[in-house]
Parts: structure tokens; C-alpha cells; sequence
């Protein structure tokens, strides 16, 4: 009884605000910018609200924002959790549409329920591949996963763009003079069906869903077990029998899979092809890299990061209506962004220092979220 | 440690009040940030367009050449009180600025320009749910209108021309017979500008080659200012590049002492001594038909190309480089003959 | 095609351009190398950089004097050098995380100041190159080495610098110890959070340089995000030369010469698409360090915060 009041006491609730608090202290900050820029910071970050939350539409928007970075944070709480940095989301999500992409184009006379099936699961092996690469070379050659993960990223850019202008460009486009990087537009079939009449469509349901089974998997099933053992001690893993450098790649290939189904999804629910502008963000509008940021926000727990994601992508979709209409320019709100990232994870002090006491009183010590967070993460080294 | 952690909770909780204070009153707000929205009775309402744009209205390239083609319209038809325009800069993220299209034309504006080839798939899905609303996109030819959309306009550049009549100066002002072009990727507008280039330059020098480098890139500054490098290693004497990460390979050009051609926006500013001339976009043209069509209840179908002949496309010549009198005569026979159809300048 | 390659041309250039490319990863590394070594891994290198790099170009341009725009770049460098010590080291701050952060807002800042100071790409007259008497006419050799502006002097003659002050002297061993075993450093009476405070500033000040080697020696412009990512490619290549100073010139120096031989094949019009020649540098640097099965630990206390047990 003791324990289950120490759970849901008033100051665990406080917990879960905190990162709340610190948002808005970033704002706060921000405020003093708005009026630099000649902005009132009040109608400023009303407008903000508004767009990201103001109509169904808003929310559908928000939603459909939040579903990338929850799928790329789902693998970021597999990876991280063993361990390993992957900051290569970027280049997992590119090759992950890829490969999703192929299958809508050359399939194109299969039922469009088929269709959608393979290319997800086209998808999630695009971005297992681009991810095991990376895990394979860290477990077996040493080679550290955030050098790697940073040159797949680029090396999936100039994949893109190469069969984007080369052999996957719309026929339509080939025969112009200024061939736009584009391939043909996929059939209305293999569409995401949207969930209500907005842009909401099925991809965040396959998100909610996948981050149960994810919760499932990292701390119910023996894989999970596993792979959390390995990166809380590497070396006691390796006394007890469990296959550190297989637990790696495995990781790190889940982690690329959930990011590659991220990029299918947003060519089969939002864009219905693929067109490159030359860079990653221009395709996966940061969402490797936001994602990172979610899961850390929502603890690197599968659930917390849905609500993390969405907040996230709310904070994403207000701040370019801010910009509509405030005009103010794009950079602040890039630098807003940065400012309530710090502000968050610095805020995290106060809660693990709450839980650090609460612990000592409470002998909570089975509390795994705990053990993640105060021990985050180190070179696991194989 | 714990009474100073509580006093930062208490700072963040007055933080939280006086934003909460400040959302309270929010129903004042919507017609604050939204000047435009008040419907009053006015004699005659402001022109009102919204442009969304891939860069920065500064990049002195792609951006900055339809904004400031508003910035001068707004100017032509009598400022603020005849035409309003409003921006969304940077928007590079395809998905981002779908979500910027859809919410201006929400809100009820005469025209909402997607300016950038990769937004066109985006805007047929958009058009079709605003048929009131107005639209224009580029560079490209499709208005969609074969599928039955009838609310877009479409307008390209054929940068080709201007590439042409650069290249023509270029191949006679050679004398190493060398010529290099820094670009971004192999595609699109800053092709076609490469290949009308390229063949300018075989016209009027079949002897001189051309030297192409992608950076791979529209935002790598410091790896188009090693190309230009590269290239005035292998024998450049001229150089000419696209897209807005070539501004570190002017500053190379003129480190070294070789000739510059600029694309999309003049840039002889920034490198007055060697800017021989640039090929400048002026979409007034454009823009001038779709207003006017608009007002007169025609809202698409019509596709557009900025062209020497129209005036759209603008050679634009440096007053500070004295371009020798049989070259500028060459140029303005390219000119005067693309203009009439006598010259094809792509290959 | 490929024959032509091999002149010494396109050798000289080669190396020319490879040394120049090398110059800001050099700067923004050295300083991350610091910082790992003391137990902290910085991934906002990048904002530092862009804005050393606004620093650096806007007090040039305003003051007319080149050095003062350094000295601005090594301020505003460390300056956000302090406000990652602060989060990291007294806020014990998930060091990746806050390092996107800082990325974030340098990425910014740096573009909102110059939208707002500027309004357009300038050009300022950045450092000149400097011609070394009578090595710099040396033929091959001269073209190559002894024609650089002075900040690409500086950050070669850094690295030995770096090699020195980490290797052999107490600073250097104050610092590795607090990377290594914070634990034992600070029973020895090493004050860590002094030690890494010190390390993240230097740092936050070696990036600032990175980004005004650009804006105003090699580049001599601004424009918003105008080292496109060069400050994450700078961290991987501290990994790529195993937390020592000479290391990492050696992975700059590979990463920019195949750099510069890709623009090269380019040039001379070798016939593979260019996107498959801008991605060789990112594809040798792995291939490279797959090969070199270099087994370099990584210090111990790597991202992992310091609380004293009292």
C-alpha cells in the first residue's frame, strides 16, 4: 500500500508536468525575442496554440505531425535502451520510403490493401537494412554508431536524389527538360485511408498501436529483457550468457526499422510519392533528429512517448502558423525549438533528484525507469 | 538543495500563471494577428496573396526573385491599401508546406503562390477543397487542369535562355578555352540553366569545354567554393553557378581574378570587379496576367514561361565590367535571336 | 577519362583544396576532442559554429578589422560553450539531447541575427592568403602548403598544440583523468566540474574559430546555415581518430582530400553520376575505419554525468 501511494503520490503527477514547466519558462525566454522582433509575445504564442490546437483540424494536423516522431522515437527507445546512439533516422526514414515507394510503383496491379501491407513492410526492412548496417559494424568492427549513423545519413541523401533524377523519376517528368526529382504519383488505391476528413490518416493508429507492442517487447518478452540488460551493463550480460554484440545489431535494427516505416508512411498518408529538394529534412522534415528529442522526452518509455510526440509535433505545427500569422521569420521559431529542448532536458534534474530521495525512503528499487535515466546511456563496448 | 529546487518550481509556476493569464485572453486575438481578416466595407478591398517559398527572401536566388517581384507589384498597384502580401520563408519540408497552403487558402486569400516545383503534388491534392481560392505554382507546366482542376496557374523560367546568352559571352571571353559551372543537383531549373549554358558557350566556341560540378547540395557553401577552386585548378578562366550556395564560389571567382555569371537574382554586388553579367528573374510578368485574370473571375488553367521575349527573364549587364563592344554585340544577337525563334538553346 | 586523373595538376589541387576543406573540421574536432576526453559529448558543435560564423562576419564587416571578428567568434563560442557546461555538468543535462539543443537555437539565432542586422548576403575582405617567403615558391609544394590565409596556418599548428596540452601537462592529465575515472580524479582533489567547465568553453571557443575560418578567411560570406551540417561530420570525426588530436587530423585530412577528389572527377567529367561522387567521402571514412580494426577505447565516463556522493 505503501508503495502504491508512493506511485501515484501528488509529486510523481508533478513529475510528469515538469517538462511542462520547463517549456514554458523556454517560452518565457522566448518572449523577450518576440518583443526584440517587435512581435507581442502574448498574441504570438496565442496564435501558436491556435495552430496547433485550435480546430479538429489543428489536432489532425498536430497528429499527423507527432506520427513520424513517435515511430522514430519507438526505435530510439530500442536502441538507446541498449545502448546505442542512433542519430541516423534521417537516412533510416529515406531509405525505408525507398523501398515502400518501389512497391507501390511496381505493383501496381495488386489490391490496394495488398499493396499497403508490403510497402509497410517494405518500409520497416529498408530501415532495418540502414540500420543493421551501422549496429553490425559497432558490434563487429569497432566502428562507433554516431560517426556511421552520420555518414549513412548523408550517403541515403545522395541515394535518394540519384534515383529520384535517375531510374525511379515519373515518366512525366523524364520527358521534360527540367526533370524535377520526383517519381510518378502512386495510385489513389494505395492511399493511407484517412481516419476523419482531415489529413489524419491510418498511419497514426499503426503508431499507437505499434508503441504498445513496443512497451511489450523491451519489457515483457526475453528479447527485451535482453537487449535492456545489455545496455544497463554490458559486461555482467556477457557473464550471464547473452550474446552483447547480437543484442546490438538487433537493437539497432529494430531502431532503423521503425524509422524506415516512418518514411513509408509519410509517402503512402501524406505525400503519395517521393520528391527530394536535395537534402533529408527537405523529405523527412527532421524527424529522425525530433524523434530522438521525443523519446528522451516521453523517458525513452514506449508510452511516454506518445504523448511526448504529440506535444512535440503540436509545438512543430504551432510554430509554422505562428509564422503565418505573425510573419515572423522561420529562425526563431528554430531557435524556440532548440531553447525548449534544453530547457526540458535540464529540467530533469529536479525529478530524478525527487525520485533519488523517494527511493531511499521508499526502497522503490525495482523501478526500471529509474535505472534508465540515471544511468543514461555509456559506450557499450563489445 | 531542496529549498533552492522549490524556489525554481515557484519561479516556473508564476512563469506558467502569467501564461495562463495570457491565453485567458486570447478571444481578443484572432483579429490582432489577423489584420486582413476584418471585412469592413471598404470602397475597394486590397489584392491579398500568400507566398509560400522553399528559402529565405534574402538567398539572392530562387526566393528572393518572386518576393521581390511582390514587393514590386505591391508598389505598382498603390501599396498597403491595393495589395497585401504575406510569406512563408524556409519551408523546405514538402508536408510543412502543405499544411502553410491549405491554411491560407482557409483564410480566404486571392492567391496562394507555392513557389517550388516540389510543392505541386501537395497543391493538386489542396487545389480542388478552395475552389474559390486561387492558385499558382512554378517552376512547372502542369495547372492540372487535364484533371479537371481549374484553379491553378503554373509558370516556369526558361533559365535556358539566359544560360545561353551567358554561355555565348562566356566561350568568346575564354582565354584558356576553359569554362566551369558549380550547381546544386542534377535536375530541375538549375539543369535547364546548365544546359543552355553549355550550349552558349559550344556556339560561340566550339573549341572552349565545359567543366560541370554538383555539389550535391543547395546549402554546402564551402563545397562550392572548393569546386570553383577545382575548377580554376583545371584551367578555368570563367565560371558561372546556380542555386544559393554558389555565393562562396563568387567570393573564390573574385579572390582569383576570373569572371562570374550570375543566375536567378543579380549578384554583382557582391563581387562588382568580376560579375560580367546575370540572367534576372522577373516574375512581375507573371504575376501582372494572373491579377488581372483573377479580378476578371478566372482563377487557373493557364501555364506561364518567364522568357527574354516577354521581359520575364532579364539580362541584366554589370555597368562596372566594360564588356568588350564585339561581345556585347554577340549577347545581343543571342538575345534578339532566341527572342524570334531562330536559335534553340537547349542541345 | 580516368588517366587524366593522375597529372600532378590535379594532384597539387587535390591537396590544396583538401587542406583548405580541412580547416574548419579541424578547429570544431580539436575543440570536441576536449570535451570528449573530459567526459562530454557536444552535438551542438554545428550552432556553436554558425554562430562563431555570424559573430565573426558581422563585427569584421562593421569594425572593418579581422581580428576583432575572431575574438567575437571566440566569445560568442564560449559563451555557448558555458551554457552547455552549465546544463551538462551542474544541471547534469542528457548530454546528446542538450547538444541538439544548443544545435537548434545556434541554427537560429544565427540566421535570425542576420536577417535582422544584415538583411542580405554580403561579402566582407576576409583574411588574405599569406604567401611564406621562399617556401611558398617551391614549385608543387609552394602551391600546396605556403599559400594559405593565416587561420588555416593556426589550425594545423593546433594540432600539436592539442597533442602537447593533453599529453604532457597537468591540465592535459587533469582532463583525461576526469574523462577516465571522475570518481578517483576527484578524491585526488581534481575539481571535475572545474576540469570539464574549462574543457567544453575551450571547446565552445575552438568551434566559434571553426565557424570564422569560414565566414571570414575561406568564405568570406554569410548565409543562414551555411555549414550545412559540417559540425556533426566534425564530432564523427573525433570517433574516427579515437579521442587524439593527431587522429583527427588524419580523418579531416582523409574526409576533405576525397572531398576534393570528388569534385575533381567531376571536373575532369568521369562518367558516374555525381551523387554517387558526393557520397565518397562519407563512404570511405567508414570503409576506412572498417578497415583499420582500430580499437580505440572511448573515455569511460563519456556522457555520463558527475554528482559527488556526499
Amino acid at each position: 500500500m505503501k508503495q502504491f501511494l508512493s506511485k501515484f503520490s501528488v509529486s510523481s503527477f508533478f513529475d510528469a508536468i515538469l517538462p511542462v514547466f520547463a517549456a514554458l519558462a523556454a517560452f518565457g525566454l522566448g518572449a523577450f525575442m518576440l518583443l526584440a522582433l517587435g512581435a507581442n509575445p502574448i498574441t504570438a504564442y496565442a496564435a501558436l496554440i491556435e495552430g496547433a490546437l485550435g480546430s479538429w483540424n489543428a489536432v489532425a494536423e498536430t497528429t499527423v505531425k507527432a506520427v513520424p516522431l513517435l515511430l522514430v522515437g519507438l526505435g530510439i527507445c530500442i536502441a538507446f535502451r541498449a545502448n546505442v546512439i542512433n542519430i541516423g533516422g534521417e537516412g533510416q526514414m529515406i531509405i525505408g520510403a525507398i523501398f515502400a515507394t518501389l512497391i507501390g510503383l511496381n505493383f501496381t496491379d495488386l489490391p490496394g490493401w495488398l499493396v499497403i501491407v508490403l510497402a509497410m513492410i517494405a518500409g520497416f526492412l529498408g530501415g532495418a537494412l540502414w540500420g543493421a548496417i551501422p549496429g553490425y559494424l559497432k558490434a563487429y568492427f569497432s566502428v562507433n554508431e554516431i560517426l556511421s549513423t552520420v555518414m549513412l545519413n548523408a550517403i541515403a541523401v545522395q541515394l535518394m536524389n540519384y534515383l529520384l533524377r535517375g531510374p525511379m523519376i515519373d515518366p512525366a517528368q523524364a520527358e521534360l527538360a527540367s526533370k524535377i526529382p520526383q517519381t510518378a504519383r502512386l495510385d489513389p488505391l494505395f492511399h493511407l485511408p484517412r481516419l476523419i476528413p482531415t489529413r489524419l490518416h491510418l498511419g497514426a493508429l499503426i503508431a499507437v498501436l505499434l508503441a504498445i507492442a513496443v512497451y511489450f517487447l523491451l519489457f515483457h518478452t526475453t528479447l527485451g529483457y535482453r537487449i535492456r540488460a545489455v545496455g544497463y551493463n554490458p559486461d555482467a550480460s556477457r557473464y550471464g550468457g547473452i550474446r552483447v554484440r547480437k543484442q546490438i545489431v538487433i537493437a539497432m535494427l529494430l531502431s532503423g526499422a521503425f524509422a524506415g516505416l516512418a518514411g513509408a508512411i509519410q509517402v503512402y498518408g501524406l505525400n503519395y510519392r517521393m520528391i527530394t529538394d536535395g537534402s533529408a529534412s527537405g523529405f523527412t522534415g527532421s524527424a529522425g533528429f525530433n524523434g530522438i528529442v521525443a523519446a528522451l522526452f516521453g523517458q525513452l518509455h514506449p508510452l511516454g512517448t506518445i504523448p511526448a510526440s504529440f506535444v512535440f509535433g503540436a509545438m512543430l505545427v504551432g510554430a509554422n502558423s505562428l509564422q503565418r500569422a505573425m510573419q515572423v521569420p522561420s529562425a526563431f521559431i528554430t531557435a524556440l525549438n532548440g531553447l525548449v529542448v534544453v530547457f526540458v532536458v535540464s529540467s530533469e534534474i529536479w525529478r530524478r533528484r525527487r525520485q533519488h530521495r523517494r527511493r531511499l525512503t521508499a526502497r522503490i528499487v525495482e523501478d526500471e525507469l529509474v535505472e534508465a535515466t540515471i544511468k543514461p546511456e555509456t559506450e557499450a563496448q563489445p | 538543495m531542496k529549498t533552492s529546487a522549490w524556489m525554481k518550481i515557484s519561479i516556473l509556476f508564476v512563469l506558467f500563471t502569467f501564461l495562463l493569464a495570457a491565453c485567458a485572453t486570447t478571444p481578443a486575438t484572432p483579429e490582432v494577428s489577423e489584420p486582413e481578416t476584418t471585412d469592413e466595407p471598404v470602397v475597394e478591398e486590397p489584392f491579398r496573396v500568400a507566398l509560400i517559398m522553399p528559402s529565405a527572401i534574402n538567398d539572392l536566388a530562387f526566393s528572393q526573385s518572386i518576393y521581390d517581384a511582390l514587393v514590386k507589384i505591391q508598389t505598382e498597384m498603390g501599396g498597403e491599401s491595393g495589395f497585401q502580401f504575406v510569406y512563408s520563408e524556409n519551408m523546405f519540408v514538402v508536408d510543412d508546406a502543405a499544411a502553410a497552403i491549405r491554411d491560407y487558402a482557409s483564410q480566404g486569400y486571392d492567391l496562394v503562390i507555392a513557389h517550388g516545383s516540389q510543392y505541386g503534388s501537395s497543391l493538386r491534392e489542396i487545389a480542388p477543397d478552395f475552389p474559390e481560392v486561387s492558385f499558382a505554382h512554378g517552376t512547372t507546366v502542369d495547372t492540372f487542369v487535364d484533371e479537371g482542376i481549374t484553379n491553378v496557374f503554373a509558370y516556369e523560367a526558361a533559365s535556358d535562355q539566359g544560360g545561353y546568352v551567358n554561355g555565348v559571352m562566356a566561350g568568346l571571353l575564354t582565354e584558356s578555352n576553359v569554362v566551369g559551372v558549380v550547381g546544386p543537383i542534377e535536375t530541375g531549373d538549375a539543369k535547364l540553366y546548365i544546359d543552355g549554358f553549355k550550349a552558349g558557350v559550344m556556339a560561340s566556341n566550339p573549341e572552349a569545354q565545359v567543366n560541370i560540378n554538383y555539389t550535391g547540395s543547395f546549402s554546402d557553401v564551402a563545397l562550392a567554393s572548393e569546386a570553383a577552386n577545382t575548377h580554376i585548378g583545371a584551367g578555368a578562366d570563367i565560371l558561372t553557378g546556380t542555386a544559393q550556395m554558389v555565393v562562396g564560389a563568387i567570393g573564390v571567382a573574385e579572390e582569383r581574378g576570373v569572371l562570374w555569371f550570375g543566375t536567378q537574382s543579380s549578384q554583382t554586388s557582391l563581387a562588382p570587379s568580376i560579375v560580367v553579367a546575370n540572367q534576372v528573374y522577373d516574375w512581375t510578368v507573371v504575376l501582372r496576367d494572373i491579377i488581372s485574370l483573377i479580378k476578371e473571375g478566372t482563377l487557373g488553367g493557364k501555364a506561364y514561361a518567364i522568357t527574354l521575349a516577354n521581359d520575364g527573364l532579364v539580362m541584366d549587364f554589370n555597368p562596372q565590367y566594360t564588356l568588350p563592344e564585339s561581345v556585347g554585340q554577340a549577347a545581343a544577337e543571342a538575345i534578339q535571336g532566341i527572342e524570334s525563334g531562330s536559335i534553340t538553346t537547349l542541345p | 577519362m580516368i588517366e587524366d586523373l593522375f597529372s600532378t595538376t590535379v594532384l597539387v589541387g587535390i591537396l590544396a583544396s583538401g587542406i583548405r576543406l580541412a580547416t574548419p573540421y579541424l578547429y570544431a574536432a580539436i575543440g570536441e576532442t576536449f570535451g570528449q576526453r573530459s567526459g562530454v559529448l557536444n552535438l551542438g558543435v554545428d550552432g556553436q559554429m554558425l554562430l562563431g560564423a555570424f559573430a565573426a562576419f558581422y563585427v569584421a564587416l562593421t569594425y572593418q578589422n579581422l581580428w576583432l571578428g575572431i575574438l567575437a567568434a571566440i566569445i560568442v563560442g564560449g559563451l555557448m560553450g558555458l551554457a552547455m557546461a552549465y546544463v551538462t555538468v551542474n544541471l547534469q543535462a542528457q548530454q546528446g539531447i542538450s547538444g541538439i539543443g544548443f544545435y537548434l537555437f545556434g541554427l537560429g539565432m544565427s540566421d535570425l541575427l542576420f536577417q535582422k542586422l544584415l538583411g542580405t548576403v554580403e561579402t566582407v575582405r576576409g583574411f588574405p592568403s599569406l604567401y611564406i617567403p621562399f617556401l611558398s615558391d617551391i614549385p608543387f609544394l609552394g602551391d600546396i602548403f605556403f599559400r594559405q590565409n593565416i587561420l588555416v596556418y593556426l589550425a594545423y599548428l593546433l594540432v600539436p598544440l592539442a597533442w602537447f596540452v593533453m599529453n604532457k601537462t597537468t591540465l592535459g592529465l587533469k582532463i583525461r583523468a576526469v574523462g577516465e575515472n571522475p570518481e578517483a580524479a576527484d578524491s585526488l582533489g581534481v575539481s571535475v566540474a572545474r576540469v570539464r567547465y574549462f574543457s567544453i568553453i575551450l571547446g565552445g571557443m575552438l568551434s566559434g574559430v571553426a565557424g570564422a575560418s569560414m565566414s571570414i578567411a575561406l568564405l568570406n560570406v554569410f548565409q543562414q546555415n551555411m555549414t550545412s551540417g559540417l559540425g556533426f561530420i566534425a564530432v564523427a570525426l573525433v570517433y574516427f581518430g579515437g579521442w587524439r588530436p593527431g587522429g583527427v587530423l588524419l580523418g579531416a585530412l582523409l574526409f576533405s582530400m576525397v572531398n576534393a577528389l570528388q569534385l575533381w572527377i567531376q571536373v575532369k567529367g568521369i562518367q558516374i553520376p555525381s551523387d554517387f561522387a558526393v557520397m565518397m567521402p562519407y563512404v570511405l571514412t567508414i570503409l576506412v575505419l572498417v578497415l583499420a580494426v582500430q580499437r580505440v577505447r572511448p573515455p569511460s565516463a563519456l556522457t555520463k554525468p558527475f554528482e559527488r556522493e556526499s
